[in-house]
């Protein structure tokens, strides 16, 4: 029975609709729906599967924990880790943190700005990078820093920031074009 | 020998895997008996990567920036001690850095390998666990932090045993210990520190504590952005599992205590207690009323006594030595040790653990050798966006909760940010605004709609628009905020603008007045320009500047476009030194 606000309706329209393979979360679900109390956990496990939360992920987890759907949105969309849209292969997480911004970090974002020709947020179009934020990565005394897909880079600057990214992008073109033989 | 690589996400940052392979290459060619190993964070994050080499004498010679081609010729060198360009510190000679600090949260990080349980039972590790458990006096454990007059380091400074004691007595027979490992403060990385570099301090230290206050199950609750962190701790609680040292009867005791972890999702509102637990039952995190307290009512409405990381690491020590020896350091009111991270425009950055009572000076000069780059010192930021900024008159202010707080800023976790002359204090303020705007949970309005009515008062003032009564309306706002907030978060947020008007109004005036910012920061209130005599005509700024609005030839001096500038500062990076041809203003 849904609520005759429809706000719930409306919440679902800002996820994302895509058919993924909800089978991939039976073990999680049948391990974690036992006890009360799992659902972050459960989240960051269906993240790691999917790269996203989309709407057919949520609601899965949802039914598979037994609680309401608007328990599990409001959830998803507190939390700054969970990501409502899909990711790039790469996650380029820029630190915001002190010491990194007296340090010129927004030089740095505007760089890579730049580099990939998104915005803060986005992903690029060939799916390979998506340029975010983080609060503080903890490594401020390298300060201006960020981690990509879990490795920090530090001390920064705009020139270094989008070097590293030509390296990754160059590795990922010559993968590709020696996995076609391989 | 044994040689020691630093390994932690500073380390890792700086490129410490590389010299670890070229040092391993290395022993296989030269085929010498040499034990490689991994280590934590001994602080010196700005001499990072380092390698230590440990003679069989007990010598030691730690070198700092080293590369992959450093760390061969160290390894090639039939004397490496006399490499003397890239030491850092030797066992003969400690260096500043390190000989003014006294280590007890942080006694191990640096020195043992974090993945080996072994590593850490040598160096006594665990003793303080098994002579509590076997002395069977959970009160006299209390009583001993309460000696050492132990207060909580994540920011608040409650004493330890009041929390400890307060659990004890519920008469609820299912309790938790929880470790707050949500360190969210910018600025700061202790935490990090020891997760990474000595977990299983954090786990005796939880362990000591869940027999004192008669829990059998902690948590640690972990940042998600700490993914190493993570990993090393979930190491531990396997190994201390094999061990015994956690699980069924402890050291053949009746004493039975397990540690799970479990990761946050990214909140900063989660390191507040009440947030901390609705997030660790899977729910946002948004703070509750408190009473009840934790320590009456926590988790699964069960009695929980929540300590954050740099706490815990002390009780160890505590136990070991006495809580009258941790009390013998600090002040009056501030007993013991804090570390604080340095960062920002300080020459030496890192972490640093001293004991209370010194003075931000000793801390920023002596220690960390003071402003980089030979510019002016402004202010130190303490105490992350619950924290203020204290200006250089007050640098002589001892460090101890009480002398702090008498500042505007707070002891918060320890983060210490160094700011020179290059820094605008109001672009500062709507940093530290910004961010705990952003984190506001949203449950109390003052705190959601305060923060965001500040916030863009503050961007105004960034971008010229400033009005007059504008300073008044934020001191306003601000007391609204501290008065209409129920947690910690919404409390302190208008601390960093208070703190900055209360000893840079000034600066405040300038922007809203003159419309000029004095750091030459805020990019509306700036213009770049050429002085056509310096200008030597290389076209150096040109060829960097972004939008090509810099135009010129041979022998003229060039010219900045006004209308297309975006204000980026390449120009006035570019131009070499030694003409100084490009000015701001």
């Amino acid at each position: 029975m849904t609520c005759s606000c429809q706000a719930e309706d409306r919440m679902e329209k800002q996820f994302v609709q895509a058919d993924v393979d909800l089978h991939l979360m039976d073990d999680i679900l049948s391990m974690y729906s036992q006890e009360a109390g799992n659902l972050i956990t459960v989240l960051q496990k269906a993240q790691d599967i999917y790269g996203y939360l989309p709407l057919s992920v949520l609601q899965h987890i949802a039914d598979g924990l037994g609680i309401k759907r608007a328990q599990v949105y409001g959830v998803a969309t507190f939390y700054t880790q969970f990501r409502l849209t899909a990711m790039g292969k790469y996650i380029i997480l820029l630190c915001e943190g002190t010491a990194c911004h007296v340090n010129g970090s927004e030089r740095i974002a505007t760089a890579l700005e730049e580099e990939l020709k998104v915005s803060m947020g986005e992903t690029t179009e060939d799916g390979l990078f998506t340029l975010s934020d983080a609060a503080c990565l903890g490594c401020c005394s390298l300060a201006p820093v960020m981690m990509i897909n879990g490795r920090a880079y530090g001390p920064l600057t705009p020139d270094k920031a989008c070097a590293i990214i030509r390296d990754i992008y160059k590795q990922e073109k010559m993968n590709a074009e020696g996995g076609v033989t391989a | 020998m044994i040689i020691k690589i630093g390994i932690g996400s500073c380390g890792i940052a700086a490129g410490a895997l590389p010299v670890w392979d070229v040092v391993q290459e290395e022993i296989g060619v030269q085929g010498q008996d040499i034990k490689l190993e991994q280590t934590g964070c001994i602080g010196m994050c700005h001499h990072e990567p380092l390698l230590e080499m440990i003679y069989d004498d007990g010598r030691a010679y730690m070198f700092g920036h080293v590369t992959p081609e450093i760390a061969r010729e160290i390894m090639q060198a039939e004397h490496p001690e006399t490499l003397d360009k890239y030491l850092v510190s030797t066992s003969e000679q400690s260096n500043e850095f390190l000989s003014r600090q006294v280590r007890i949260a942080l006694r191990n990080c640096g020195h043992i390998d974090p993945e080996s349980i072994d590593d850490y039972i040598k160096t006594g590790g665990y003793q303080a666990l098994e002579s509590v458990v076997k002395g069977n006096d959970p009160e006299g454990v209390i009583e001993q932090i309460k000696v050492s007059g132990l207060r909580g380091r994540g920011g608040a400074g409650f004493p330890t045993w009041f929390k400890w004691n307060a659990t004890r007595a519920e008469k609820n027979p299912q309790k938790y210990v929880v470790c707050n490992a949500d360190e969210g403060d910018p600025g700061a990385f202790m935490d990090r520190s020891v997760l990474e570099g000595d977990p299983h301090t954090l786990l005796e230290g939880m362990a000591i504590a869940g027999f004192a206050i008669g829990a059998s199950q902690g948590i640690i609750y972990a940042r998600a952005e700490y993914p190493l962190a993570v990993k090393r701790v979930e190491i531990a609680i396997q190994q201390a599992r094999k061990k015994n040292i956690l699980g069924k009867n402890i050291f053949g005791s009746q004493f039975s205590y397990d540690i799970i972890v479990k990761q946050g999702a990214g909140a900063f509102v989660c390191g507040e207690e009440t947030a901390l637990i609705a997030s660790l039952e899977g729910e946002r995190g948004m703070p509750r009323l408190k009473p009840p307290f934790p320590s009456q009512r926590g988790y699964w409405q069960k009695p929980t006594n929540i300590n954050n990381v740099e706490t815990l690491a002390n009780v160890p020590w505590i136990i070991q030595e006495g809580g009258a020896a941790f009390a013998a350091m600090g002040t009056e009111d501030s007993k013991g040790t804090k570390v604080f991270a340095l960062a920002g425009k300080i020459k030496r950055g890192g972490l640093v653990e001293v004991p209370m009572g010194i003075t931000l000076r000793e801390i920023i000069y002596d220690l960390g050798g003071g402003i980089k780059d030979g510019r002016k010192f402004k202010a130190v930021q303490l105490g992350g966006p619950s924290g203020g900024c204290i200006p250089e008159s007050l640098l002589d202010t001892p460090v101890d909760y009480k002398s702090i707080s008498n500042t505007g800023a707070i002891m918060g976790s320890g983060g210490m940010v160094v700011m020179d002359e290059g820094t605008c204090m109001v672009d500062l303020a709507r940093f530290f605004l910004n961010f705990t705007q952003k984190e506001s949970c949203g449950k109390c309005v003052q705190c959601r709609i305060g923060t965001k009515r500040m916030l863009e008062i503050l961007n105004r003032i960034c971008e010229g628009k400033g009005q007059e009564g504008d300073i008044e309306l934020l001191e306003n706002l601000g007391s609204q905020i501290i008065a209409g907030s129920l947690c910690g978060l919404g409390q302190s947020a208008p601390n960093p603008v208070l703190t900055t008007i209360r000893y840079f109004r000034e600066e405040y005036e300038a922007h809203i007045y003159d419309k000029k910012c004095p750091a030459h920061q805020c990019k509306e209130l700036i213009t770049y320009h050429i002085d056509a005599e310096r200008c030597k005509s290389c076209g150096l700024c040109a060829k960097k500047c972004p939008v090509q609005c810099i135009s010129g030839e041979k022998k003229q001096p060039y010219v900045i476009d006004q209308s297309k500038c975006i204000k980026c500062g390449s120009c006035l990076e570019a131009c070499p030194s030694k003409w100084s041809a490009v000015i701001v203003e």
